[in-house]
């Protein structure tokens, strides 16, 4: 049984459905990365899974446990970190206060993950006491999963955290997410960057039309000759 | 705005006329239980009110913009009747009319000149500039502008001391009335509309209080505090001495009953009525006709969904100046018949509660965004407004009627005329709260 | 000599009372800031708040004067203060449970919910004047100066006096000490850094597992206590009249936007900056001037505007903010 298992996800924000039985799993300590092309319902999807989005079918589970009735908020009590696109961090607080506020849940000593996720990324602990708003963008990206990981969540999902930043930091921040998972939480992560995300991923999904399309580790979906030449240009 | 319940106006077509008939029974209703007199008089003020709501309507209702010195702008209007039609004082241009009106042109030239400059350099230069322009035009404004206004207010200040005014027929006023509130409101709205919406209340509610302020301490314009009386009536409404010296007048007075003091202020109230019921038909005609136009459609486009309507090329901000505009004007004209109903001007009974957050209560209730909403909501929430001032008082008695005497209810039974300012909130918030369309909802 | 006397008349005209005026700004504008910022709209009512706070603190400084309790030299109201903070608090709580809680819920536009506080304003204003009626009311008692004029004149010899109120130290003092407990909590506490998480990025708030009732609760309670101070200031320093507080609103809402709405440092220095604009331009230069310059007698009073219109000030400053920096000074949010 996969740590995650997000199955036959139907469901939308109005009256049309954007997600057609999609299915997500990962599993414990692994990297799973959903591409598509845009409209695909990747991030409806991600959503769905997060609960933001009410689902008319299917169910999701965490760890065996049925979550599909929580809310967002429940669901990070639940173990479950999210890093929104876009506005992903408090602008007029410190990089520290961020992770703070990324701990609010917490009632025991936060200080010790505070310390790894300044051992991941080390730039964060230099710039502790500087505004999130005046970071450069890579910078306030590793804020913003730094304030996911306070939680010390089990999943932790990202939406498109490469958007807008410079390929060598999208490099960099790659490397950090599979340092995260090495440490034994699951990423599931939607990406735009689909050949550099499917590098790294464990499981890749493919998705079209709010369903999935093709389902298979990182590496077969990039060798696979009709993904390569549908979605990842060649 | 974007409060629009799903559930469709309830009652459909009677639903109006029913209203407006529930109004008409209550007006007759007042005038046989406390006589004709007060009840037309409570309807006359009720004409003027739905055309200021008419006002305020169109800029909430079809535009959602938010006009919180909506007391500035009648006060504006009501200062026309004074200009046009009051005798011109006897030496008052000699004496420094035409230097005030030199003084108040210098000021304008450097307010120009200054906005001229900004749009024309840069930088440090700039603000140099524009500030030596500004601070050099007020001194040369104020040497002008004082000893003029000392030399006119010094022309038998206890029944004069201001300009006068130019003497012509009072309904001439009322479009100069307009005019006024719709150059005021240029103004403001150049600056405040386009920015975030509360920036334009905040911006109304000051450009309010200080229109209040000039006409309160202007003495040379329209005699402050010290009020201007006897405005001249419009056509064609007599003068009710005359219509009881008129014995013809009196004869048929007494045909039908009436007594002559009694008659001609009944007939004078009701030759307001039709003034004011034929300035409001044709508003209401007008306004009717602009919200069906293509042209209504696309305000209301812009309102409900302002990024698409930008995003369709539309120029919002454009839009909303003009409705902005015209709804003022139209608060203007308002102001204008108001003053000439009362007969004078008196600017310190200008209070934002009552001029400003009364009407908002009126377009609310009647039903934003709809016009005949608006007429029923200024009739009825006038209606209530005055008849809440003596149900306070009746109310309170039988509260404290077993109370003992003492400061408490002595106290209690003082302040029950405040009773409706809370009526008016609560009316307000109810309204907001469950029925947000109003009585008369927008279709 | 001469500039001395210049030098104690400008302090004492302009200086002294703007000072005091704008500590009352700026906790008045403090509190539109917060609700701003948390609550995202303009509250028509914090005039109102601000008067039925002092009104309540008028009452128990009445009832503790019949008892016989004092502060000495300090007016009782001071005493008075946490009683009136604590019942403008709970009104305020129970008028946001049953008026303004739905709203949000539906997620209203900002500008309905002005509407809504403009309603709020109207039961607040008539409840205000219910309690304690529309007349003028001087409720300062104890020491008068701190600083009489006839005993600096004494003292140093000038010709100018300079007069410090005990009511304008207090207001100084009060406000400097309510605005460093205000921002230690928002820069120090759980709480207050939540409070600031939910104005910056309420969505994230949300999911960082913020409470948002409790935020607009405690936002509700500050505003209550920085509203019935700053009421309360001003009523000691001046008198108690609830149309003045309604008026008092365009001050302070200009001192709210020149500093950047939502911004609580931008709204203190903007209440500043109103206050001695205002007394400045209202304030009649002449005999500043006369000591100045030798050998010359002032046209008239040189005073720029009227205090009559000493709103245009406010107004002037709030178009020129508008016109050409819209965030404020301080960069506030242009949401």
């Amino acid at each position: 049984m996969s740590f995650l298992d997000a199955s036959d996800m139907t469901g939308g924000y109005g009256a049309a459905d954007i997600l057609h039985g999609c299915t997500l799993k990962v599993e414990k300590g692994q990297i799973a990365v959903i591409v598509g092309p845009n409209g695909a319902g990747k991030s409806t999807a991600m959503k769905a899974v997060f609960g933001m989005l009410k689902l008319r079918g299917g169910h999701v589970k965490l760890d065996g446990e049925d979550i599909t009735a929580l809310s967002p908020q429940e669901r990070v009590r639940k173990g479950m970190g999210f890093v929104p696109q876009v506005n992903n961090v408090f602008p007029t607080m410190s990089v520290e206060e961020n992770l703070e506020m990324g701990a609010f849940i917490r009632t025991d000593d936060f200080r010790p993950t505070m310390e790894q996720v300044y051992d991941l990324f080390p730039i964060l602990r230099d710039k502790r006491h500087q505004n999130a708003g005046e970071l450069s963008g890579g910078q306030r990206q590793q804020v913003a999963v730094g304030r996911a990981l306070m939680t010390q969540p089990k999943l932790l999902m990202l939406d498109e955290p490469t958007a807008g930043v410079s390929p060598i930091v999208m490099d960099e921040l790659f490397d950090r997410i599979i340092e995260v998972a090495r440490t034994g939480i699951s990423i599931l992560m939607v990406e735009q960057n689909a050949r550099q995300a499917l590098e790294i991923a464990d499981q890749g999904y493919v998705l079209v039309q709010g369903a999935n399309k093709y389902t298979d580790t990182g590496a077969a979906l990039m060798a696979d000759p009709e993904v390569r030449r549908t979605f990842l240009g060649g | 705005m974007s409060t629009h319940q799903p559930s469709a106006a309830r009652g459909g077509k009677i639903r109006a006329p029913l209203l407006f008939a529930v109004m008409a029974v209550l007006i007759g209703f007042e005038g046989m239980t406390s006589g004709w007199n007060g009840a037309i008089g409570i309807l006359n003020m009720g004409l003027i009110s739905a055309i200021l709501a008419l006002g305020v309507n169109m800029q909430w209702g079809y535009a959602g913009l938010f006009n919180s010195g909506v007391v500035g702008f009648i006060a504006l209007g009501g200062l026309a009747p004074v200009l046009v039609s009051m005798p011109p004082t006897p030496g008052a241009f000699a004496a420094g009319g035409w230097q005030i009106l030199i003084g108040l042109l210098i000021a304008v030239a450097a307010i120009v000149l200054a906005v001229w400059l900004n749009g024309r350099l840069a930088g440090k230069a700039r603000v140099l500039a524009i500030v030596a322009v500004l601070v050099a035009g007020f001194f040369i404004y104020r040497a002008v502008f004082d000893p003029a206004v000392a030399a006119v207010q010094a022309i038998n200040p206890s029944a004069l001391g201001y300009l006068g005014g130019l003497g012509l027929p009072v309904l001439l006023a009322w479009p100069v009335g307009a005019l006024l509130a719709a150059g005021a409101a240029w103004v403001i709205g150049k600056t405040a509309l386009g920015l975030r919406s509360d920036y334009l209340a905040i911006a109304t509610l000051g450009i309010g209080e200080i229109i209040v302020a000039v006409l309160k301490n202007e003495e040379w314009l329209a005699r402050g505090v010290l009020n201007v009386n006897g405005i001249p009536r419009p056509w064609p409404v007599p003068y009710e001495i005359d219509l009881q010296g008129n014995a013809a007048f009196v004869e048929r007075a007494a045909a039908l009953g009436l007594d002559p003091v009694t008659a001609s202020t009944l007939l004078v109230k009701l030759l307001y009525t039709g003034l004011f019921v034929a300035v409001l038909g044709l508003l209401l005609w007008a306004a009717q006709l602009a919200l069906k136009s293509p042209w209504g459609r696309m305000m209301r486009a812009i309102r409900d969904n302002e990024i698409s309507a930008a995003a369709m090329g539309k120029n919002v901000t454009r839009r909303h100046l003009q409705i902005f505009v015209l709804g003022s004007a139209v608060i203007g004209l308002a102001g204008a018949m108001m003053i000439t109903l009362d007969g004078q001007m008196t600017p310190s009974s200008y209070n934002p509660l009552r001029y400003t957050f009364l009407i908002w209560v009126m377009v609310i209730v009647g039903g934003s965004g709809n016009n005949w909403g608006s007429v029923l909501g200024g009739l009825l929430i006038w209606y209530l407004w005055i008849k809440a001032e003596a149900w306070g008082p009746q109310m309170m008695d039988l509260v404290t009627a077993n109370l003992s005497e003492g400061a408490l209810k002595q106290h209690l039974v003082d302040s029950a005329a405040h009773m409706r300012l809370i009526v008016m909130g609560l009316v307000l918030l109810l309204v907001l709260r469950f029925s947000p369309r109003g009585l008369l909802p927008e279709r | 000599m001469e500039f001395l006397n210049a030098l104690v008349a400008i302090l004492n005209y302009v200086v002294v009372p703007a000072t005091a005026y704008g500590a009352q700004l700026a906790l008045g504008a403090l509190g539109v800031t917060l609700i701003y910022g948390i609550l995202r709209f303009s509250n028509f009512a914090h005039g109102d708040t601000m008067a039925f706070g002092t009104g309540i603190t008028i009452i128990v400084t009445w009832g503790l004067q019949a008892l016989g309790i004092g502060l000495g030299p300090l007016p009782t109201a001071l005493l008075a203060l946490p009683f009136g903070i604590a019942i403008t608090a709970a009104l305020v709580l129970a008028t946001d449970r049953v008026v303004y809680r739905y709203y949000r819920k539906v997620k209203t536009a900002p500008v309905i919910l002005t509407m809504v506080s403009v309603g709020v304003m109207f039961v607040m204003n008539g409840v205000t004047r219910l309690l304690i009626g529309v007349d003028e009311i001087q409720f300062a008692d104890g020491e008068r100066f701190v600083v009489a004029a006839r005993a600096f004149k004494a003292a140093t010899g000038l010709n100018e006096p300079l007069a410090i109120r005990t009511t304008q130290v207090i207001t100084v003092v009060v406000a400097g000490l309510v605005v460093w407990a205000l921002f230690w909590f928002l820069a120090r506490t759980r709480t207050g850094k939540s409070m600031r998480a939910f104005s910056d990025n309420e969505d994230l708030a949300l999911l960082s597992g913020i409470n948002p009732n409790r935020v607009v609760a405690v936002t509700w309670i500050i505003a209550a206590a920085l509203a019935t101070t700053a009421g309360t200031l001003y009523g000691l320093d001046k008198s108690f009249k609830a149309f003045n507080y309604f008026q008092l609103l365009l001050p302070i809402f200009a001192a709210a936007i020149v500093g950047g709405l939502g911004n609580p440092l931008g709204a203190i220095a903007g209440g500043f900056v109103i206050a001695f604009s205002e007394v400045g331009v209202t304030y009649a230069w002449k005999k500043v001037a006369t000591y100045l310059i030798p050998n010359w007698e002032a046209e008239g009073l040189m005073q720029l505007l009227s205090t009559e219109y000493k709103f245009a000030v406010s107004f002037a400053i709030l178009i020129i903010v508008l016109l050409f920096k819209p965030t404020g000074l301080f960069k506030g949010k242009s949401v």
